[in-house]
Formats: C-alpha cells, sequence, structure tokens
C-alpha cells in the first residue's frame, strides 16, 4: 500500500511547490486515476510513488517504509514490487524487445531462460509474441506502450503504475491497453493511471470503479466523477 | 578466500547482464593498451628492484667477510713485515684465515689495468693479504693498533669505507624500484578511474534504467567492473610476457665479474612478475568499483 501524509514536493532550491499538504492512499486492489492539465505534477506524483523522487515535507511509506529512511538496495527491492509503465517507456535500445521485457528478471538476478514459458505468455497477452526479437526503435507506439507494460509486470507486482500509457496511441490501442490493466486489477492488483485523456476514464469507469485523483492548485483532491 | 570466490564468480560473469551495458570499443582497447604497457613497465621496475636487492645483499655480506691489509715497505723490508703481519693476524679473535697473495695471484688482479706482462718484480706493488673473518667478526680498531706496532708499512683496508656507500645506493636503487611500481599501480589506478567514469557517463541512460526496473548498485557496478578487470587481466598479462621476454633478452653481464649481477630475474625471482596481472586485475577492480559506486548515488 502506498500512502502519502501531508506531502509537499517542489524541485530543486527555490523551485515551484508542485504538491502541498497531500493526504491520500492507494488502497491495495483499487483502480485509480490521477489527472490534472498538463504540468501539474502527475509524473512527479507517480515518481513519488516508487521512490524516484522523495518527498520534500511530509511522510511517504511505500509498503509501510519511509524511502526517505530506505537503503539504496531497498529502494531497488520496492521498485520490484512496484510495475511502472513510464511516460517515456525507458527501453534500452541496443536490446530486442523480449530481453527489455525481461530485464526486471535479469537485473534481480533471477535466471531467464527459466521463466521462459512465463515470458512467451506474457508477450502473447499483450499481443507482441511476433515482435519478441524487434528493437524497441522499430516498434510502433502502441506497441512500445505495451511492451512496457509486459515489462511492469514480469514480475508480478502487487501495484502498477502507468504515466500516460495512451499518451500518443489511438484510440482503439488504447481501449486494448485500457483492458490488460482492468484484467490486471481483477487479478487483485492496484493500479494507478496518470492520463489527461478523459475519454479513457469514462471508458474505465464501465467496467469496474474507479476513483479519480484530480491534481489542482497543489491539492490532490479524491473523488468518483470527472 | 571468499575474495578469491567472488573474483571467480565475477571474472565467469552473468551474460544476461552483460548485455544490458553495450560495450564500448574505444575504452576497452585503451585500457588493454594501458594495462599492457604499465605491466610492461612494472616488470622492469620489479627487475630493477630484485637485482637491486641482490647487489645489496652481495656488497653487504660477502664483502663484510673479506678484507685486506695492504704492506708497503722498502724493498727489503717487504717479506719481514709480511710475516708480523701474518703472525698478528693469525691471534686476532674473529679472523678465520689469512693468506699472503701470491705474485701470481697479485699478477692476475692488476693485469686488467696494467696488461698481463707487468714486471712485479720491479714495481713497487704493495704486498696483499687476503683476511676471511669467521662469523663473529673482528674489532679493526684493535687490530689496526696492533698492526701498526708490528709493521708500520701495513694498513688494515675492510672495505667498509667504499662498501658501505655501495650498498647505501642498492638499497636506494631497490627504494626506486619499489616505488617505481607503487607509482605503475597508481597511475593505472587513476587511468582506470578515468576510463571508467568515461564507461558510466556514456552509459547513464542504460544505469537510469537499470535502477528503474530495481537493479541494486553491486549488480550494475559489476556489469562495469567485470569488463575493466577482465581487460586489466589480458592487458597486463600481454604486458608482463612482453616485459619477462625483454629481460630475458637482456646481454648478460657475466663478463664483468661478481659484483653486476645484470638486470635479469634470477631463479625463483622469475615468479613475481607472474603476480603482476593479478594485481593489475585487483587494482581494476578496486579503481571500478569505487567509480562506479561513486557515479551510481547519483542516481536514484
Ligand atoms: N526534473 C525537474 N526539475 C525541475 N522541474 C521539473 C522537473 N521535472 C518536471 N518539472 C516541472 O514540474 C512540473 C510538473 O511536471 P510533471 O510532473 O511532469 O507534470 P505532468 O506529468 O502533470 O505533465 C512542470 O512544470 C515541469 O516543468
Ligand atoms: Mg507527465
Amino acid at each position: 500500500m502506498i500512502q502519502f501524509e501531508d506531502v509537499a514536493y517542489s524541485y530543486g532550491y527555490g523551485g515551484r511547490e508542485l504538491l502541498a499538504g497531500v493526504s491520500l492512499s492507494l488502497p491495495a486492489g483499487s483502480f485509480q486515476f490521477l489527472t490534472g492539465p498538463s504540468g501539474a505534477g502527475k509524473t512527479t506524483f507517480l515518481k513519488l510513488c516508487y521512490g524516484e523522487l522523495t518527498a520534500s515535507a511530509g511522510r511517504i511509506s511505500l509498503f509501510g517504509q519511509d524511502p526517505r529512511e530506505m537503503s539504496r538496495d531497498d529502494i531497488a527491492n520496492i521498485r520490484r514490487r512496484i510495475g511502472v509503465v513510464h511516460q517515456d517507456c525507458q527501453f534500452l535500445d541496443h536490446l530486442p524487445l523480449i530481453e527489455n521485457v525481461a530485464l526486471p528478471l535479469t537485473a534481480a538476478g533471477r535466471d531467464v531462460a527459466a521463466e521462459a514459458e512465463n515470458l512467451d505468455e506474457l508477450l502473447s497477452w499483450v499481443g507482441l509474441s511476433a515482435q519478441r526479437a524487434s528493437l524497441p526503435p522499430q516498434l510502433s507506439g502502441g506497441e512500445r506502450q505495451r511492451a512496457a507494460l509486459a515489462r511492469a509486470v514480469i514480475m508480478s507486482p502487487d501495484t502498477i503504475l502507468a504515466d500516460e500509457p495512451t499518451g500518443n496511441i489511438d484510440w482503439d490501442m488504447s481501449l486494448r491497453l485500457l483492458q490488460l490493466l482492468v484484467e490486471l486489477n481483477r487479478m487483485g492488483k492496484t493500479i494507478l493511471i496518470a492520463t489527461h485523456d478523459l475519454n479513457l476514464i469514462r471508458a474505465a469507469k464501465a467496467q469496474v470503479a474507479a476513483r479519480v485523483l484530480r491534481i489542482s492548485n497543489r491539492q490532490v483532491q479524491v473523488g468518483s466523477d470527472l | 578466500m571468499s575474495a578469491l570466490r567472488n573474483l571467480m564468480s565475477l571474472l565467469s560473469g552473468d551474460a544476461q547482464a552483460d548485455r544490458a551495458v553495450p560495450p564500448t570499443g574505444h575504452t576497452a582497447r585503451l585500457t588493454v593498451f594501458t594495462s599492457a604497457a604499465m605491466a610492461f613497465l612494472a616488470v622492469f621496475a620489479l627487475a630493477l628492484s630484485l637485482a637491486a636487492g641482490r647487489l645489496a645483499e652481495r656488497w653487504g655480506e660477502e664483502l663484510a667477510r673479506t678484507s685486506t691489509v695492504r704492506i708497503s715497505a722498502p724493498a727489503g723490508q717487504v717479506a719481514a713485515q709480511t710475516e708480523a703481519v701474518l703472525r698478528v693476524l693469525r691471534t686476532t679473535p674473529g679472523i678465520a684465515e689469512a693468506r699472503a697473495l701470491t705474485e701470481d695471484e697479485q699478477r692476475a688482479l692488476l693485469s686488467p689495468w696494467f696488461g698481463p706482462d707487468l714486471p712485479l718484480d720491479t714495481l713497487p706493488v704493495p704486498q696483499l693479504v687476503e683476511i676471511v673473518e669467521d662469523g663473529r667478526g673482528y674489532d679493526s680498531d684493535g687490530l689496526r693498533l696492533r698492526l701498526s706496532a708490528e709493521a708500520p708499512g701495513a694498513v688494515l683496508d675492510d672495505h667498509t669505507r667504499w662498501r658501505e656507500p655501495l650498498v647505501r645506493a642498492a638499497d636506494r636503487l631497490r627504494l626506486l624500484g619499489t616505488v617505481s611500481i607503487l607509482l605503475i599501480g597508481a597511475a593505472m589506478a587513476s587511468m582506470i578511474t578515468l576510463a571508467a567514469n568515461a564507461a558510466l557517463a556514456a552509459n547513464s541512460q542504460v544505469i537510469n534504467v537499470l535502477r528503474l526496473v530495481g537493479a541494486r548498485d553491486a549488480y550494475i557496478a559489476r556489469a562495469f567492473v567485470r569488463r575493466f578487470t577482465l581487460r586489466a587481466l589480458t592487458g597486463a598479462a600481454a604486458g608482463t610476457v612482453a616485459g619477462m621476454a625483454a629481460v630475458a633478452l637482456l646481454p648478460r653481464a657475466a663478463e664483468t665479474g661478481d659484483f653486476l649481477t645484470g638486470l635479469g630475474f634470477q631463479g625463483a625471482h622469475w615468479l613475481w612478475p607472474v603476480l603482476i596481472p593479478p594485481l593489475a586485475a585487483l587494482v581494476a577492480l578496486l579503481a571500478t568499483r569505487l567509480a562506479a559506486l561513486r557515479m551510481l548515488r547519483t542516481f536514484t
């Protein structure tokens, strides 16, 4: 579970304060959207959720631990429990898709060959079996987003954070990606999707009880309507 | 022992992890070359150090056990004074053996300077008496006093006067060799640090992604450490072999006699340079590890 208590955040010295007095929690198994205008701090909020950034004030607890008090190894361990679809995917362009998807396994020192079956299953679940040997720059936007989602779930994390996963892909592909995230939620995963796409939120609400977190005026308002 | 096991597992490697960090051909070649050059130099510094050690030992020990009495007297008195000197020496505690050199031996000693046809009998060449000490050594000041009483033309030359500066010089040479080896090691550590920093900077995107997907620092560092350690090991091995070959091919110094033993390795000393490649690998390992862990702290 991820919890914010009176959290403030600003970049660097004298940077504009993006978040102030934010208190909320992402209950296990919940499905939520994080929305707000571009530049409101959605990406920043997600980075706080997996320890890439730490709160300037207040306290964030990731599975009961404050990242500011965690060792670098513990942060690495936490990231194995939180799957992230980054806004720019963050692939290694010199590795084929399958190795990019398997990267969290490799980084955890696990034997990838022993997980070949899981990997194949995962690739066919996101519909990328045919592209397994392609390099990331050769993939379309939708393929990259689905590959990023596959990488985010390879470690069977409890929580999945997705930053604008439908950012630059067409509507059909967006729905397909949403479908995958809904399936994951039905398997019990906590889902948090940052998006400014209200249609996506509407489409999701037809299938799951989604909460909407809206960043406005440095606060995060929790509600269920748009 | 566990350090050795770590080293072995490091070198045996993790193919998957290795692929994550793309190879950097240029830094790789430079590292191999630097290590080879440094190992080559280290072989010579080591040879110098060991040879200087041998010299110091010889001059220190062997010469300390021999000394000479020189008798310069008018022709008629030489024989009598030699007799007197030998008598004194035989009764001096700490002297195992005292022997007057024959004419032939004296001629052999002088021939390198004056040629073989030296007419010894017509020249006022001093008579030499060779002394071999026993383990205890003798009191040279006391002996001088007794000699001056018995044979006024006798001068004791116990070699200390010219031996000590030689031993000091040899010791200094050995120290310089050791300092050179340390400097070579430090220079290699610096260059590997620079190369590792370059490789780390060139791969900052890769490092960032690896951190984001949950890689620990030690895991990421290992990918770099392994490469640089292997490169240093191969380079240093090649450089050491070349250096040892060069030392082996040095001209023999036998004709210059006992004192100059030449720069080469002797006997078991040939095993010393074998340590250079593993030491170079260790230096590379530590330098890269330090550089990597320092650099990794700038990533969240
Ligand atoms: N590393 C950074 N340093 C300083 N300012 C930043 C940094 N990253 C983002 N910002 C600023 O913080 C604000 C919020 O950024 P972001 O969280 O990416 O917003 P969003 O994802 O909602 O578009 C923006 O004004 C952006 O310029
Ligand atoms: Mg953003």
